[in-house]
């Protein structure tokens, strides 16, 4: 069978691909596009790692079809930072040294500014009941929780 | 591997047929995430997938004569976001809330949580208490069912080939009516019902039960409707009493396996706990319901 040609608008731009229908949009985004910011980890839906968002959606790319993608708006980790200038969350997880080996941490970006769009001021708990489904081995929760707390103060004053 | 064929109909005739039709393994495609992990794992081999998420009373929540119609592949996310559904089921919601990460309630579909089949599926003991109907299309037209008939073992349902369920429906709720769901996990977030206990009551305007129903899951190879366990709250003002009564009636109903997350005693222990506090937790919402 031939291969599903899929039109999206990835990072606000549009973008066409083919894919098979195994492929997964994890798959597609980086074995296809090359965008490897987003990272697999566990592929199926425990870890977070490849966190995007459809159509403003937060999900799990490893668990959604690339062929399902046809028509909707794809966000990824590379659409994050605005050119040199990196956006709030990213700065702050520097800043709170919010990451050590780095794979969870572009799934914990994305999922970190889903919840900050949604509930622009999160109490502690509720932004650790959001990022449950991000898992991090090596720096630890809190650093990420308060490079997200952080963040949130910042954007609310700008 | 064999080709693999993708199909997104539009209508649910179009649905009806491919399902009907299909040669070979054919699933259902809602939120994906019990199929492309069963898919990955190598424990089922397709040889179509048919998405229902192009089909629009699939993926939607609409008002229908005073209740609510929310169709099976809607994602766990829309239903917990829809204000006036989770004031009127705080149950049904909560147990909706409970399935997998912020990720993974962004595709999975209560639909989906149906039809998988697993005893511990958060949602189908509240849906079951609620009362909802499925509603089923198929090659022979449409028909309704009650939820408590449709999974009837691990990974198993009663739906006939080619048929698929279309949405649920929650009917009007009476003044003073409520639900709750509690459910056991070792962990807070991102685990497995070890049991789980739905609670759905109403009571008249003195306090006193006049209709409840009762469902646990994760006890048995299907959630359980229990009726002993509503009888014992149908009558009275759900006091310490009838609570005992209802969790005796849980926990005589529950008939567990025994594995690494809870042994059978346990289980059957917890189970009738939670449903008491459930219970208490309905109930004390339903008086703050005029």
């Amino acid at each position: 069978m031939a291969k599903h040609h899929v039109t999206t608008t990835l990072n606000g731009n549009p973008v066409e691909f083919l894919c098979e229908t195994q492929q997964t949009l994890l798959d597609v985004l980086r074995d296809e596009l090359h965008l490897t910011g987003t990272k697999e980890g566990c592929a199926s839906g425990d870890c977070g790692a490849c966190s995007v968002t459809v159509n403003g959606r937060l999900v799990c790319s490893c668990l959604m079809l690339g062929v399902e993608a046809e028509g909707k708006k794809i966000e990824t980790i590379e659409g994050m930072a605005n050119g040199a200038q990196l956006h709030v969350l990213q700065q702050k997880f520097l800043e709170h040294a919010a990451l050590q080996c780095g794979i969870c941490t572009p799934g914990m970006l994305i999922a970190a500014k889903a919840l900050l769009e949604c509930n622009p001021d999160p109490s502690e708990t509720e932004v650790r009941y959001w990022l449950a489904g991000n898992l991090c081995r090596c720096t630890g929760y809190n650093k990420i929780v308060e490079a997200v707390l952080a963040a949130a103060v910042e954007m609310r004053r700008t | 591997m064999s080709e693999l064929r993708y199909e997104a109909p539009k209508t649910l005739e179009a649905a009806v047929a491919l399902l009907a039709g299909a040669q070979g393994l054919t699933k259902v495609l809602a939120g994906g995430s019990d199929l492309l992990v069963q898919m990955r794992a190598g424990r089922i081999e397709p040889a179509l997938v048919i998405d229902i998420k192009g089909i629009p009373e699939m993926t939607t929540i609409t008002a229908e004569n005073g209740g609510f119609r929310v169709g099976a592949a809607v994602p766990c996310m829309e239903i917990v976001e829809h204000k006036a559904f989770a004031k009127t089921w705080p149950g049904l919601t909560e147990a909706i809330a409970l399935i997998g990460s912020i990720q993974v309630k962004g595709r999975a579909s209560v639909g989906g949580n149906l039809c998988n089949a697993s005893p511990a599926a958060d949602s189908v003991p509240a849906l079951i208490a609620a009362g909802a109907m499925a509603s089923i299309a198929g090659p022979k037209g449409k028909r309704e069912a009650h939820v408590e008939d449709i999974v009837t073992g691990p990974g198993k349902t009663s739906l006939a080939k080619g048929e698929i369920v279309t949405s649920f429906f929650l009917a009007k709720r009476p003044p003073h009516a409520a639900d709750a769901y509690l459910r056991f996990t070792p962990r807070t977030e991102m685990d497995i019902a070890v049991v789980g206990a739905a609670v759905n009551l109403t009571l008249d305007a003195k306090g006193v039960c006049t209709d409840a129903r009762v469902s646990l899951g994760a006890v048995a190879a299907t959630a359980l409707l229990v009726a002993e366990a509503a009888a014992a709250l149908i009558g009275s003002s759900v006091d310490d009493a009838a609570l005992a009564r209802l969790e005796a009636a849980a926990s005589a109903a529950a008939k567990p396996i025994d594995d690494k997350r809870g042994t059978k005693e346990y289980r059957i222990k917890v189970v009738g706990v939670m449903a008491r506090r459930a219970a208490t937790i309905a109930r004390d919402r339903a008086k703050g319901n005029p």
